[in-house]
């Protein structure tokens, strides 16, 4: 039996090797070839009914992707201080040159229950030192029951569509002002754990909870770093006593197709937690997002497409009372309590119009109610950034960017031109829609 | 063996009718089209891809997402064809089912006899290199019969109740599939060891097949776009090699073809890379009636080559 199954799979492979030398044989005639074919096509068929299961791909160990991307940019701009015009810590700041993300990736599967990523980020700052930052490194989980799935250890939040990405996915040089208001230089992350779901219904639907440390300059609108200066307030020291300590951001997000060409994904993000104002005040921040895709069904190498991205966040944080304190002799300053309700958004088109150009526009605007509004983390900034993005092939990238900024505390308004460059070496997965 | 099939048939029998279709994802039209003639009315087959899709290019939708949280089956192309695209999908699926290993996960390029395994270090200088070779096998009808049997094979293990069946539309597909194929190489008969230039390396297969002689690509390198100086080469190739048609893909650039077509006279000829790539290619058949009479009738025409 063994050995039939054998002489079955060597002849039918045999008889397939055959095939493909046969178009070389010249002297015979195409019907002769043609029969002589079929009847081999057919060995080859049998032996495949008779065969093992079997894969001719040879087993390989898969290490781990390991993949490096440099992000760099160029600044020129009216005023000297871009670095307080930009809001991100990946964004150019300064005129010159700027390092704007050395960001190392290495993922893999971890067993046959989880895979793991870490993003690890160099960067070279305005003074010349070089910084680490271990940006993400998380697990998630591949077989949990019921539509669920795990993520534990650092990573971004998931809050709208920016903040979980990295610089060099950004349709942009810089971040949006709303981020830098709602989340800081580096976006909201830190250790913690997340579970989503997928909604069971027709159309992908899934909600999502996560439970992440609130401190840190990563959590800037949440306890952030004891000792700062912050909205005329000195950062308080706050232990975890619960729950209620810690940053809580659910996120719901569902999409739909209006066709084969079109796709519509909606989000709805909270966060929720403790600043570092005083021993009990809280912030709360909640967006909303849009994004919208055009892309016909034959396309080269992905263009033309259109996307449109929208995000609009407002947060409500409480700047806690200070009052005197009786147990030293001099005689503090007493700030009433206070609410910084502040708001804003963007919205950003990409038109990839011819292959491998990009067009881009965008419009930011954040402004801000109670509390001290000339305070330059809170003054009324609207931004308007048209750019160019050519692309020689998806592992490198070149960008020319202007931004139009006009700031309630600058009497001028200020003009930027960036050009931003990008390579990537080495195996990087995909990104999600 | 007999033993086996004896159970198999008992369990057809057995099985009550009305058992709920397996639900089958596939990446791309081919791989559908294959797995409903299998399947039949057991299977409810959908397609991530669409016909005029690059398959290489798939946007990772999350419609996408749901339809593999609720897969049955997968079956994929596989030689890294969808690796910009699927991975990602997979991993937020949440279905234990489709991981690599599990029967519901099918790679059709088992059992094929892949063509342009690169010899040696490749890297991305080089272009878009396939490592692990050319993943468009299904523009050759005779792999298109190994990957139904492969999908039956799949289908019987873990369907049992319909293992008659499938084995049965497999054997009927094929028989179809070879009465067509002698039509076809009739048709191609007259044109064997012609010299064609292509504009991807997506054709080896099915140039293989029919007998067809690949002399240059549009591209210089795969998937990078042609500078004028290559047009230039190109050009005269064409010209000294006479060269009548041009063969493309419908998603790539039209201007440099047409640029070459102006300057040589031959003639651009966007065939169907796959099921639904142009109207009338509906399934896996009607897929080479429509590309080798086309072809057929470019090579027969135009200036005056002589073949």
């Amino acid at each position: 039996m063994k050995r039939g199954l054998w002489r079955g799979f060597v002849i039918g492979w045999f008889g397939v090797v055959m095939l493909w030398y046969a178009p070389a044989r010249a002297e015979e005639t195409p019907v002769e070839r043609l029969e002589r074919e079929l009847g081999e096509t057919k060995a080859a068929v049998r032996a495949l009914e008779a065969r093992q299961p079997t894969s001719q791909v040879k087993g390989q160990t898969s290490n781990p992707n390991l993949s490096f991307d440099g992000l760099f940019a160029a600044g020129a701009s009216t005023v000297p201080d871009l670095e307080t015009l930009e809001t991100g810590a990946h964004d150019p700041n300064q005129r010159g040159f700027t390092v704007q993300n050395l960001e190392l990736t290495i993922g893999g599967n971890v067993d046959p229950y989880f895979t793991a990523i870490s993003h690890i980020v160099l960067q070279i700052d305005r003074e010349g030192e070089s910084t680490l930052e271990i940006e993400e490194a998380y697990l998630t989980s591949t077989a949990l029951p019921a539509n669920l799935q795990l993520r534990a250890g650092q990573f971004f939040t998931q809050f709208g569509r920016l903040n979980p990405t990295h610089p060099h996915t950004w349709a942009f040089v810089d971040q949006p002002l709303v981020n830098g208001r709602m989340f800081g230089g580096d976006g909201l992350r830190g250790p913690g754990v997340q579970l989503s779901y997928l909604i069971p219904l027709p159309i992908y639907a899934e909600a999502m909870v996560a439970l992440q440390n609130s401190q840190g300059e990563t959590a800037s609108s949440f306890r952030n770093v004891p000792g700062e200066e912050l909205y005329g307030r000195t950062l308080v020291e706050r232990t975890v006593k619960g729950v209620d300590d810690l940053l809580v951001v659910p996120r719901l997000t569902a999409s739909f197709n209006p066709g084969d060409t079109q796709t519509v994904l909606v989000g709805a993000s909270g966060a929720f937690g403790p600043n570092g104002s005083g021993p009990s005040a809280r912030t709360r921040i909640f967006g909303v997002d849009l994004y919208y895709k055009w892309r016909p069904l034959g396309t080269v190498k992905g263009w033309p497409f259109v996307a449109w991205q929208t995000e609009v966040m407002q947060r409500r944080y409480v700047n806690a009372a200070v009052e005197d304190d009786p147990n030293t002799l001099t005689v503090d300053e007493t700030l009433p309590e206070e609410l910084l309700r502040d708001r804003g958004g963007y919205s950003q088109v990409a038109w990839g119009f011819t292959p491998r150009w990009v067009a881009g526009l965008r419009g930011d605007y954040v402004a801000g109610r109670g509390g001290d509004l000339t305070d330059p983390s809170r003054e009324r900034r609207v931004r308007v950034s048209p750019n160019l993005t050519f692309y020689p092939s998806e592992f490198s990238k070149w960008r020319l960017q202007y931004n139009r900024d006009h700031v309630q505390g600058r009497e001028d308004i200020v003009h930027s031109v960036f050009l931003q460059w990008e390579f990537l070496i080495g195996t990087h997965g995909a990104h999600a829609f | 063996m007999r033993r086996i099939l004896m159970i198999a048939v008992l369990m057809a029998l057995s099985t009550p009718v009305a058992a709920a279709p397996l639900t089958i994802v596939t990446t791309t039209p081919d791989l559908a089209a294959i797995a409903r003639e299998i399947g039949g009315s057991r299977v409810d087959v959908t397609s991530l891809a669409t016909g005029p899709q690059d398959p290489h290019f798939v946007d990772p939708r999350p419609s996408f997402l749901v339809k593999l949280n609720r897969a049955d089956l997968l079956i994929e192309g596989g030689l890294d064809l969808e690796v910009g695209w699927l991975p990602v999908l997979l991993e937020s699926a949440r279905n234990p089912r489709l991981r690599v290993g599990e029967p519901g996960r099918l790679d059709a390029s088992r059992g094929i006899q892949v063509l342009g395994v690169p010899e040696g270090p490749v890297d991305r200088s080089l272009g878009d290199i396939h490592g692990k070779g050319n993943p468009h096998f299904l523009v050759d009808p005779m792999n298109g019969a190994i990957v139904a049997e492969t999908i039956a094979d799949r289908l019987c293990s873990l369907d049992p109740g319909g293992c008659v069946t499938y084995r049965a539309q497999a054997k009927a597909f094929r028989g179809r599939l070879e009465a067509a194929l002698v039509k076809w190489m009739k048709v191609m008969a007259p044109y064997q060891g012609v010299k064609i230039v292509v504009y991807h390396d997506s054709w080896p297969y099915f140039t293989g097949r029919f007998g067809l002689h690949v002399v240059g690509f549009v591209e210089p390198k795969p998937g990078v776009p042609p500078p004028p100086s290559h047009v230039a080469e190109l050009s005269d190739l064409i010209k000294r090699e006479q060269v009548k048609v041009i063969v493309m893909e419908p998603y790539h650039e039209r201007s440099m073809p047409d640029l070459l077509a102006r300057q040589t006279g031959a003639r651009v000829l966007v065939l169907a890379p796959t099921v639904g790539g142009a109207p009338g290619t509906d399934d896996y058949l009607k897929l080479f009636d429509m590309d080798v009479a086309r072809l057929a009738e470019a090579l027969g025409t135009g200036s005056g080559v002589t073949k």
